[in-house]
């Protein structure tokens, strides 16, 4: 008797927590979903404004659905008017960005995996704080580097250069390629480069040999992380370029800001998504790998 | 000699990098502390000149108003980050279909620069075309949001977009330090009968106590050196109401041609920076030597 009313009872228990449950995942999906449309909003308003005419922003809201494929705008962002002074677009400055952005993450990185090959495998007396004192590159605001860095461009006569701009990107990039390489270099075990040495390999064959080959998803995150920062930077390219050497970011800002003519948020939004392409797509093709770039050194499980 | 090259090959490969760094990090803070001991105007001049520029820094109504914002914008950027990050990280947590696709979407503005996002921000909250808009279409008449344009408000709609922005990165931090966590210990609660609230509330997230600590560095970081954003979406303005730390230091520098004031403004920012991350390398790197 006792028992089979422990079992109903039992049973009764289960099957209200069923539902409370059912009503814990479907509230669970409602919020998910809430947030995962307003991450989507900015991003759904920037490709529908940039599809409409004028006419047509004016007359329906933001959320209204274009009324055709209207590529005129994004022709206009691209390539310009064909009219002479004053006809800004952003073709040139895409091309400066990409000028700017290989190099500098070319350089960057290789002096990174370098870098991280001696502090791990090349181990020195004080090899900590020289790691430390290239770590703490990673955290300084710009603002305290900005002036003397412009006399310098100044006086090495790459001011307002896309040279200068490399230069700039390449060394504020070490301390995080520097980062990643240790890192990912310290897990690598150390026997087997001890017993390279003892076969007589040398510093760079063991580098070439053993290490790179071993490096691709290092280098991949590091790669990434460079282009990314790199191409979305605004600070030093609004300080130490103007005018033809800009990168697209200064560009666009400039070109959104400018209050020549009548406002047209199609060419804007068209503007601001050829600026942001880029790296939105390497984000969705190896957003793995850009995922451990942003957390790497911030969770060590 | 051709010995000693070898011996010493590896800190001769390292040297490009300890080099450019020591010249191009501490020596130009070094140079920007220098000339903020000094009176320099358009060009920098070398005689010390003491406290000055600090004195006027202080003084200056613009510089109060732009610590003033970054007080409140980075409180209510930390909170909302945190808070909706976590929320996020623990919901994603629960075996969800299509985690992949939603953590994507949460996580793609860090991908994009405050240049565009700010640009596409300005579209959305500008009131004669944007949201305002939107809703008085759908019949609310009288429904205003013209923050964008408020001097009092402005500074808020840069936490919008900020916090849009960010609060996908302190999710998935959160998510890989919740992943990491062994799968025995919540077993273990659950069977002596603990809730899953209670698991969350009382087990894991203390548990993540430096997940915590690595968000709050990160995000105060952000928040001190964030210029493109606020560029982006209202160029300090309506007047000088959402001028930062950072824009005032540019704006100093490069508009106003007060060198030395921009320079002591600069090593404010600095030190703000410093007092937040070096106890944070400190027990980074005092947790890995204990390994």
């Amino acid at each position: 008797m006792q028992d089979s009313l422990k079992s109903s009872s039992y049973q009764q228990l289960e099957k209200k927590s069923k539902y409370t449950n059912m009503f814990l995942r479907w509230f669970l999906y409602f919020i998910l979903i809430l947030f995962a449309s307003y991450f989507i909003f900015p991003l759904y308003v920037m490709v529908v404004t940039s599809l409409k005419t004028m006419e047509e922003i004016r007359q329906g809201t933001l959320l209204s659905w274009p009324s055709g494929l209207n590529l005129e705008s994004w022709a206009v962002a691209w390539g310009g008017r064909g009219y002479g002074a004053g006809d800004t677009f952003l073709r040139p400055y895409f091309w400066n960005s990409i000028k700017m952005v290989v190099p500098a993450v070319f350089f960057s990185t290789f002096i990174g995996a370098m870098t991280g090959y001696v502090l791990t495998k090349w181990r020195f007396k004080g090899d900590q704080w020289v790691f430390l004192f290239l770590l703490f590159g990673c955290f300084i605001p710009f603002q305290a580097i900005l002036l003397p860095m412009a006399r310098t461009l100044g006086v090495l006569g790459i001011s307002n250069s896309v040279i200068g701009l490399v230069l700039v990107h390449t060394v504020y990039g070490i301390p995080f390629t520097t980062l990643f390489f240790r890192n990912y270099y310290i897990s690598v075990p150390t026997e087997l480069v001890k017993a390279a040495r003892i076969d007589g390999a040398g510093f760079f064959k063991i580098f070439f040999k053993i290490l790179l080959p071993i490096s691709a998803p290092i280098i991949v995150v590091t790669v990434i992380w460079q282009f990314t920062q790199i191409w979305n930077d605004f600070l030093f390219g609004s300080t130490f370029s103007f005018g033809e050497a800009a990168p697209i970011q200064v560009a666009l800002n400039n070109m959104v800001l400018s209050s020549t003519s009548v406002k047209e948020y199609n060419v804007d939004m068209a503007s601001a998504i050829i600026a942001g392409i880029p790296t939105l797509i390497v984000y969705v093709l190896a957003g793995k790998y850009f995922i451990r770039g942003l957390t790497s050194g911030a969770v060590k499980g | 000699m051709f010995k000693w090259l070898e011996k010493n090959l590896p800190k001769i490969v390292m040297a490009p990098a300890v080099g450019l760094i020591g010249w191009f990090v501490y020596g130009f803070v070094l140079w920007t502390l220098y000339i903020s001991f000094t009176n320099s105007k358009i060009l920098p001049k070398y005689e010390l000149w003491g406290f000055g520029q600090y004195e006027k820094l202080w003084a200056s109504r613009k510089w109060l108003i732009a610590v003033d914002n970054l007080l409140i914008f980075t409180a209510l950027f930390l909170i909302f980050c945190v808070v909706i990050g976590i929320i996020l990280a623990i919901f994603l947590d629960q075996k969800i279909r299509a985690e992949g696709l939603l953590r994507t979407i949460y996580l793609y503005p860090m991908a994009l620069s405050f240049i565009v996002t700010g640009t596409a921000w300005k579209w959305i909250l500008n009131p004669t075309l944007g949201i305002q808009k939107m809703f008085r279409e759908w019949g609310f008449e009288n429904f205003t949001f013209d923050w964008l344009v408020d001097r009092e408000m402005a500074i808020y709609t840069i936490v919008i977009a900020g916090v849009w922005q960010s609060a996908g990165f302190v999710m998935a931090l959160f998510l890989a330090g919740l992943r990491s966590v062994e799968d025995e210990i919540v077993k273990a609660a659950k069977i002596d009968g603990a809730s899953l609230f209670t698991v969350y509330w009382k087990i894991l997230l203390p548990m993540m106590r430096p997940v915590f600590f690595t968000s709050f560095v990160i995000l105060v970081h952000i928040s001190i050196k964030s210029y493109d954003l606020i560029v982006a979406l209202t160029q300090g303005g309506p007047g000088i109401s959402t001028t930062m730390p950072a824009l005032y230091m540019t704006q100093t520098a490069f508009h106003k041609s007060q060198v030395g004031l921009s320079a002591a403004s600069a090593m404010m920012m600095f030190m703000a920076v410093a007092a937040v991350i070096i106890p944070y390398l400190y027990s980074e790197l005092r947790r890995e030597n204990a390994r």
